[in-house]
């Protein structure tokens, strides 16, 4: 795993208080993890401040799974 | 109007977390008091608090307020203490009312009525240092829900799915009497069966203790002998102790309750309010508005004064101790020497929005037990009166009804009475 998915699945694990093994990339955020909307917006804050970023509403509305997130910051980061 | 009785009880305060826990501690004459404990407390006036005993805490102790087993710590992070505290609450009374509605028509017919005085003051404080120093992007959408006062409701109709009237009371210190006389009436006049009602607080943080330090409000002058610091009536008493925690109980309606074999505690019989327009933190010197107060509960429950046994008085341990004194005394007449009043403030402190709620489910166990808590560290009554303040240990004695006072900053004054259930 790489460090980025790392701790993207950290942060996942420790806000939605989810067991580990379920945070895997195909994981959506919603649907298998029990995030409500605002929990989602929470995230996409906790990502930004772990890894420096800033995530436009318009690609946050796009990172819905554990794996989208991994993606996304990955490129993001490798850009900085 | 129909009958409204109190089936259930739960408590969080600062001697423990549950109702028969933290009545026992009272009655042993305990002090929730201590050295503030959890945030810098060096540079302020006060610092002495009556703070929730938690795990892991100089504090703790068997009865320790273990948030975990009330909430998910993720859930926890979204919201302040208060709201913890409320939902443990409401929780424990549901229990002990042993009232869980599944079915459509009970679900609608029961409501909730919680207030608190502040709200999360806490989590504003924090959230305005964050938006200072990292900007707005860093504001967490759980900051709103997290803060508001009737969240508490909000979280505790989600839990267990009550789905009748949603209120919450936000009226300083008169908040918890006010929300369960507010809920008594709403079942009186039809609008719910079964009410779940008290008041929640947790403003023990740099910025509570300081602004109520600016109010010249707190015990400043007992810093190294905390235990000490709560003494209404006394001499020496020098400003209130911040307390936190929450009560609530369980309003039902009387045949309601009795169809279905719960257990009574006792009779909501009286509820009265006034306002004091006089000054935005101090009563006013002749004690009209606490008298007004009394007056229109003891007119609801159709009571004469010699009928009173107990009251529980707001008895914050500051200036105003007096004038409730002298009101009640105006109320009593000559049934002054037969009534017991005694402030439990000089056991848990103030616990503001909270303080109504947990002070009522104290005069509902003072029937139940037939007992009068004491007031501590009375060693020199200011005042010479022919009430029985019950100084350092509790009296038994006859109490068939109790009155509970509270009055808050801002002149909002609120009494229940209180009466041992009689078919």
């Amino acid at each position: 795993m790489s460090d980025v998915a790392e701790r993207v699945k950290k942060i996942v694990i420790e806000h939605l208080g989810v067991d580990a093994d379920k945070v895997v990339d195909s994981a959506n955020f919603i649907d298998d993890l029990g995030a409500d909307s605002l929990d989602t917006v929470e995230l996409v804050m906790a990502f930004e401040e772990e890894f420096g970023v800033e995530i436009p509403d318009e690609s946050a509305e796009g990172i819905v799974t554990v794996g989208d997130a991994v993606k996304f910051l990955e490129k993001a980061t490798a850009k900085a | 109007m129909r009958r409204v009785v109190v089936t259930g009880l739960g408590m969080v305060s600062p001697l423990a977390c549950g109702v028969e826990q933290s009545w026992k501690r009272l009655l042993a004459g305990e002090s929730g008091a201590a050295k503030i404990e959890g945030f810098e407390a060096s540079d302020l006036a006060c610092q002495v608090a009556m703070q929730v005993p938690r795990p892991g805490r100089a504090k703790a102790n068997e009865d320790s307020f273990d948030a975990d087993a009330w909430m998910e710590p993720k859930e926890q992070r979204k919201v302040d203490d208060f709201i913890i505290f409320g939902v443990a609450a409401a929780r424990q009374a549901l229990k002990d009312a042993d009232w869980a509605p599944k079915t459509y028509q009970d679900q609608i017919e029961t409501g909730v009525l919680i207030g608190s005085g502040i709200g999360g003051l806490g989590g504003i404080n924090e959230t305005s240092l964050l938006l200072q120093e990292k900007g707005p992007r860093r504001v967490s959408p759980f900051f709103v829900p997290g803060r508001l006062i009737n969240l508490i409701g909000g979280h505790v109709s989600i839990e267990h799915g009550l789905k009748g009237p949603n209120h919450a009371v936000v009226t300083a210190c008169s908040t918890g009497t006010h929300a369960i006389g507010d809920a008594a009436r709403l079942i009186m006049l039809g609008d719910a069966e079964v009410m779940v009602a008290g008041g929640a607080e947790s403003a023990l943080n740099r910025i509570g203790i300081a602004g109520f330090c600016a109010c010249k409000a707190l015990a400043t002058a007992f810093n190294d002998n905390p235990k000490a610091a709560s003494r209404p009536y006394d001499r020496d008493r020098d400003g209130f102790v911040m307390g936190e925690g929450a009560g609530c109980v369980v309003l039902e309606e009387l045949e309601h309750a009795k169809r279905r074999g719960a257990k009574i505690y006792a009779e909501v019989i009286g509820y009265g309010m006034s306002g004091d327009a006089y000054h935005i933190t101090a009563p006013s010197d002749d004690g009209d508005g606490a008298f007004r107060c009394m007056q229109a509960a003891l007119k609801r429950a159709g009571l004469k004064p010699s009928e009173i046994d107990y009251v529980n008085a707001h008895g914050t341990s500051t200036m105003a101790d007096g004038i409730e004194l002298r009101a009640v005394e105006r109320v009593l007449g000559e049934a002054a020497s037969g009534v017991s009043m005694s402030s439990t403030k000089s056991s848990v402190g103030h616990l503001l929005g909270a303080a109504g709620a947990v002070e009522a489910i104290f005069s509902v166990l003072a029937i139940r037990d037939q007992i009068a808590p004491a007031t501590l560290n009375l060693d020199n009554p200011a005042f010479e009166t022919a009430i029985d303040l019950v100084p350092h240990n509790p009296r038994k004695r006859k109490i068939d009804v109790a009155l509970s006072n509270s009055f808050g900053f801002g002149g909002t004054n609120a009494t229940l009475v209180l009466r041992r259930y009689e078919a």
